[in-house]
């Protein structure tokens, strides 16, 4: 099964696609025998002895044996530890509710923000965004956000400050803005100084200098989910050279 | 489902932009998104899009009895759908207060005007009159549904064609499409709504509010106006007040924006309309390519092909002596049952073995054909897939191979057999001809 998985790595797969574990596989008798272990990621699932897919999207791999679905989806499914940008709806007592954009909303507790006490609460109103990240994310348990670390330090989260733009990408593009050596991330970078938040539910905020920069960028950020590598460099390059 | 709500971010990030006279989409000020009319295959159905809001209009009739106080008038009758496919914020089978105020916006916009004769639709005066359903169905919301419900409707109105009715004595016939050639509504003029969104007590204004412009305006005006410059309605709602010259000023600018829509769809309708009397592919139902299943389709393997006759000659010859049968079942250990008369176990070894015998028949059929035609392997193929890829194009052959439509994934190994069966046939059928 690891040698065909391994094989089709890259290729476009569809849900029902499926890989089934072959046992005629050679077993040498002189070389300790080790067990494959294939560590399945989201889209994958298994089911007695075969391996489905079930997401559509491009079958990714990672040493040694980990393979995931790469795709193109817009809808949140919520995971522990991942980072979102949260809209406050609800201010209740000692807890907030924050839509995510998934299909139910978090608690975020007052306490979990950088240095506050029961005396000193931040000052988050309806509406706000925040950026945190999720330390409950379970199925059969309400969602719950906090914005401070297991140190107490906020590490960048909290509430943002005035101005900016919020808009929507899909899920895909967002994972390739995060990955290490991104390079929508690096074009961006080269274009206008700008402040960026990328939250792991799609969610993009952006602040620039100025109201038109911040709408450029924006704009591109949105083109770059249906382009190559070769047309989107060549948008950029059109742009810096000040076609917009 | 709730909807998304909007942050204060966006909010005054959206004010800030309009005051700077600067659009999310990098409008100006007056500009329509790009509006997109496709019609389907059947008569009365149309899909419009205006940037990404979707709006499918779908007209049927039906005959029935008219209003007792309009015994010669036919009924036109609107009816709006918010599907939750739109907008996870609209409910399924409930009336809301958008559906209501959109339908009756519609409704002053298309009846009220009279831009269609009603009483045309009337086949015997208080007995039978036809009725006009229009159904506008919301696909994807992206803010100014009343615009792109209003193209949606009307359009799909000029595209709908009625059944022929004849009359004779007290008898009605409805002629079928095949029968008698559909009638086209008669419709006067083209009442269309343009919709003006007004920021900071009507200080802005701007022209097709997108969802979130739409979300942070203070009020909205929408003027129905037809080619003539006529304005079929006019309606504020959010309260704010406007000026007299704000009013005009609107209305000169829905005058342009009518007169250019009002073009685009009888562009629409003639393209559709040349399209039908080519007997070409029209409408966005012809459009969808053909189905086929790709989820099992497999990667080619390259075969080599050249010495096969050689080969296969070679394992015949080769080959031993098949193993003479073991008439007497043989019982290894007591106690043991047993199918089949052999000791070996064939169960699943069958496919290797196929596979062997296909070799051999491939083998044999070429060595024959080769004698015969001189056809090459290779060339053979490429003769295929010729014959494959032109299946599409209608032919008058004798033989009945071409008509069976086989929907099985491309496997290269067991797909020649089939065609060369059938290519002896045809070659045989050729020589016979």
């Amino acid at each position: 099964m690891l040698s065909t998985l391994k094989r089709r790595v890259g290729e476009v797969l569809l849900p029902g696609d499926e890989f089934s574990y072959d046992g005629d596989d050679t077993i040498s008798l002189t070389e300790p025998v080790r067990p494959e272990k294939v560590l399945c990621g989201p889209g994958l699932r298994r089911s007695g002895d075969r391996l489905l897919v079930c997401k559509s999207g491009v079958l990714r791999h990672k040493q040694p044996n980990v393979f995931w679905m790469d795709c193109q989806q817009k809808r949140y499914v919520h995971a522990k530890g991942e980072t979102v940008i949260g809209i406050v709806t609800v201010k209740s007592g000692d807890v907030f509710k924050v839509d995510f954009g998934g299909s139910e909303q978090a608690s975020l507790s007052y306490l979990a923000f950088e240095g506050a006490t029961k005396r000193n609460r931040p000052n988050v109103q309806v509406g706000d965004l925040v950026f945190a990240q999720f330390i409950v994310a379970n199925k059969d348990m309400e969602p719950e956000l906090a914005c401070i670390g297991s140190s107490g330090r906020a590490n960048g989260m909290g509430v943002f400050g005035g101005g900016g733009l919020l808009f929507r990408v899909s899920l895909g593009l967002v994972r390739r803005l995060l990955s290490p050596h991104s390079e929508v991330r690096s074009d961006l970078e080269q274009l206008f100084p700008c402040e960026l938040v990328i939250g792991m539910n799609g969610r993009l905020w952006v602040r620039s200098s100025s109201v038109h920069q911040t709408l450029v960028i924006a704009n591109l950020l949105q083109s770059c989910e249906s382009m190559t590598p070769l047309q989107r460099r060549e948008l950029f390059t059109r742009v810096q050279q000040g076609a917009l | 489902m709730k909807d998304t709500p909007l942050s204060n971010c966006e909010r005054d990030f959206l004010l800030k932009a309009i005051q700077e006279k600067k659009r999310l989409d990098g409008r100006q000020t007056y500009d329509y998104r790009k509006i997109k009319i496709t019609f389907g295959t059947d008569y009365g159905s149309c899909f419009v899009d205006l940037g990404k809001t979707r709006v499918m209009g779908q007209v049927s009739c039906e005959l029935v009895a008219p209003k007792e106080n309009r015994p010669n008038e036919g009924i036109m009758f609107f009816n709006i759908e918010l599907s939750p496919m739109a907008s996870p914020a609209f409910e399924q089978g409930r009336q809301s207060e958008l559906s209501v105020k959109l339908n009756r916006q519609l409704e002053r916009c298309l009846r009220n005007s009279k831009c269609i004769d009603t009483e045309s639709l009337c086949v015997v005066s208080g007995e039978k009159v036809w009725k006009i359903r229009v159904d506008v169905h919301l696909l994807n919301h992206d803010g100014n549904l009343m615009d792109a419900a209003s193209i949606a409707a009307i359009s799909a109105l000029c595209h709908f064609r009625r059944p022929d009715v004849s009359i004779q004595g007290d008898e009605v016939t409805v002629y079928s499409q095949e029968e008698r050639d559909p009638i086209p509504l008669s419709i006067y003029h083209m009442p269309i709504s343009v919709s003006f969104s007004f920021f900071q007590q009507g200080t802005y204004l701007l022209v097709d509010p997108c969802e979130r412009e739409e979300r942070v305006m203070d009020g909205l005006l929408m003027i129905a106006m037809n080619k003539h410059r006529e304005i079929c309605s006019i309606q504020s709602s959010g309260g704010i007040m406007l000026l007299k010259d704000q009013v005009m000023r609107c209305s000169k600018i829905a005058s342009v924006k009518v007169s250019e829509i009002t073009e685009l769809i009888g562009k629409a309708l003639e393209n559709d309309k040349k399209a039908r009397k080519a007997g070409g592919r029209c409408g966005f139902a012809e459009s969808i390519p053909l189905e086929r299943i790709t989820a099992l389709k497999m990667d080619e393997t390259p075969m080599e092909m050249m010495d096969v006759t050689e080969r296969a000659n070679d394992i015949v010859q080769k080959a031993e002596v098949p193993p003479q049968m073991v008439q007497s079942p043989v019982v290894p250990v007591p106690g043991v049952g047993q199918v089949g008369q052999g000791l070996q176990n064939t169960w699943g070894l069958e496919e290797e073995e196929d596979e062997e015998e296909e070799d051999e028949n491939e083998g044999s059929d070429n060595s024959a054909e080769e004698q015969e035609g001189r056809v090459s392997p290779m060339e053979e193929e490429k003769y295929e897939k010729e014959e494959r890829d032109g299946g599409d194009v209608v032919e008058i052959s004798d033989s009945e191979e071409e008509e069976v439509v086989i929907l099985h994934p491309e496997k290269p190994d067991k797909a020649p057999k089939n065609t060369e069966s059938s290519l002896h046939q045809k070659a045989s059928n050729k020589k016979r001809q």
